[in-house]
């Protein structure tokens, strides 16, 4: 069967690749375009390691077929950080409050974030805890994950922050 | 864990749609948000050779509600896109907090209602609360259009009328006659994210004298396929409601379910949860329809 050509969008850079249309956009995005801020956890839609943004939603990358994905805008963790030597305030939140472990779930866990702020810009921490109901962390016990994320939503608009 | 070799086509409109599930027939399957299916491919539980996807066809993305037309669920909607459309929440409550808790947020933002529907797993969440308010599957085929009563189309774990060569092009429920309530309540492990082990919902409308004129009872995850219970919907049909009735419609309910034992829950557990849920849903369906508390 022949590869399919297709054009991805990621972080704003348009890529042309010739793809096998059984290959999932987490194995394309790591592979072909040497995007290894995504992580394969689970590969099967429950753990959220592969959590990218497209055309504006969270989605799991390892249950979309790269060919689906075909000139779709498409975030990774890499399209985040403004520059080479400054990170996105919600990256910054995750450093200072210490949100990060190991690092496996961080990338989806962050792009999670990120979904859920630009839906709900000031969350309650309820709301914080079922926006990340979709992605699985074995070392922090979320407490810190769930403080990060209510960090960087007063880093993105100190103004708005709602009483809690 | 790397899938088994298959072609994708992404038609652009329903007729092509259409076409390709004819030319490739028995090798050929629907793909939708494919959080069902990518998983099956997967582990290699169907092959197939040619993956028809839905998600490129305009005339199946939409969802819309309206006094006249009702609910209007285009066969391409994704779960959230059917949670958060205006009048949903309002008029089918328990379609709404299905599309909004079932699953993960990712998922939410790929799967649809019509996948969810077509899977006709026992535990869809969205087949009890759509039951309750007469829900029709509407499928256009290669021998043209039919609708199939919700209530009709479950045949077994897995299994439905639809036809391989149909695709289902909308999933429509009437506007509910007012003054009604209705509910969708699951219990499941971790309350997100895990598949449901019991989901029952109800819906009651009431006359001008308050006396029920409509009550409807379905439940998932505890029979071979989600399902409406008749005779415990009759227990309160035509009847002033109370406490005594209520509690006689959720034995009743209860009674009827036939759960298995497996990982997710006991049988005896699940028969018992069923009456707990039906009386809550009901009463707060009551409620509701009674013009009282959220
Ligand atoms: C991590 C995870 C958690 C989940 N949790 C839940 C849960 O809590 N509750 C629950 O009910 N489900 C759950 N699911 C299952 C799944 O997400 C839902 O059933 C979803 O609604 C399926 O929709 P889809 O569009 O992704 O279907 P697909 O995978 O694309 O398709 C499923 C089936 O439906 C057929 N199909 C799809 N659309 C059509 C159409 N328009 N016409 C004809 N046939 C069609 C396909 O051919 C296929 O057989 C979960 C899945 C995952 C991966
Ligand atoms: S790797 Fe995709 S959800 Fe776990
Ligand atoms: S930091 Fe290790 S899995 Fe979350």
């Amino acid at each position: 069967m022949a590869k399919q050509n297709i054009e991805l969008i990621v972080n704003g850079d348009r890529y042309t690749v010739a793809v096998d249309p059984w290959r999932t956009l987490a194995e394309v995005l790591r592979e072909e375009l040497n995007l290894t801020g995504t992580k394969v956890g689970c590969n099967q839609g429950d753990c959220g390691a592969c959590t990218v943004i497209m055309d504006g939603r969270s989605v799991s990358s390892c249950l979309t077929l790269a060919v689906e994905a075909h000139q779709r805008q498409i975030t990774t963790i890499e399209g985040l950080a403004p520059s080479r030597t400054q990170l996105h305030p919600i990256q910054e939140a995750f450093v200072e409050a210490q949100a990060v472990q190991c690092g496996f779930c961080t990338s989806g866990m962050i792009m999670s974030a990120k979904n859920l702020l630009d839906h709900n810009p000031h969350p309650t921490e309820e709301e914080i805890r079922a926006g990340l109901s979709g992605n699985l962390c074995r070392c922090t016990g979320y407490v810190k994950i769930v403080e990060a994320i209510d960090l960087a939503a007063k880093k993105l608009d100190p103004a708005g922050a709602k009483e809690a | 864990m790397s899938l088994a070799h298959f072609e994708v086509h992404q038609p652009t409109s329903l007729a092509q749609a259409l076409d390709l599930l004819s030319a490739h027939r028995a090798d050929a399957r629907v793909l939708c948000g494919g959080t069902d299916l990518v998983p099956k491919l997967k582990a290699g539980v169907i092959a197939i050779g040619h993956l028809i996807s839905l998600k490129r066809v305009p005339e199946l993305d939409h969802v819309s509600f309206s006094p006249d037309q009702g609910l209007v669920i285009g066969g391409a909607a994704r779960l959230s896109d059917v949670a958060e459309a205006p009048g949903v929440a309002e008029n089918y409550p328990g379609l709404a907090h299905a599309c909004s808790v079932m699953a993960t947020t990712q998922i939410r933002h790929m799967g649809t209602v019509a996948g969810n529907i077509a899977n006709a797993a026992p535990s869809g969440d969205t087949a009890a609360p759509l039951l309750v308010h007469d829900a029709v599957i509407n499928v256009v085929g290669p021998g043209g259009r039919r609708s199939i009563p919700l209530a009709d189309f479950f045949a077994g774990p897995g299994a439905s009328v639809l036809d391989s060569l149909e695709i289902i092009e909308t999933i429509t429920a009437p506007a509910p006659q007012k003054p009604c309530g209705s509910q969708y309540l699951r219990l499941s492990a971790r309350s997100l994210v895990d598949i449901a082990a019991v989901g029952v919902a109800a819906l009651i409308a009431l006359d001008g004298a308050g006396r029920v004129n409509r009550c409807r009872l379905a439940m998932a995850a505890v029979a071979p396929t989600p399902r409406r219970c008749p005779e415990a919907e009759a227990l309160l049909e035509g009847k002033t409601p109370d406490a005594g009735l209520i509690a006689a419609a959720a034995q009743a309910l209860s009674a009827a379910s036939c759960p298995i034992d497996d990982v997710r829950s006991s049988a005896a557990y699940r028969q018992q949860m069923v009456g707990v849920l039906a009386r809550r849903a009901l009463e707060h369906s009551l409620k509701l329809a009674q013009g009282g508390a959220q």
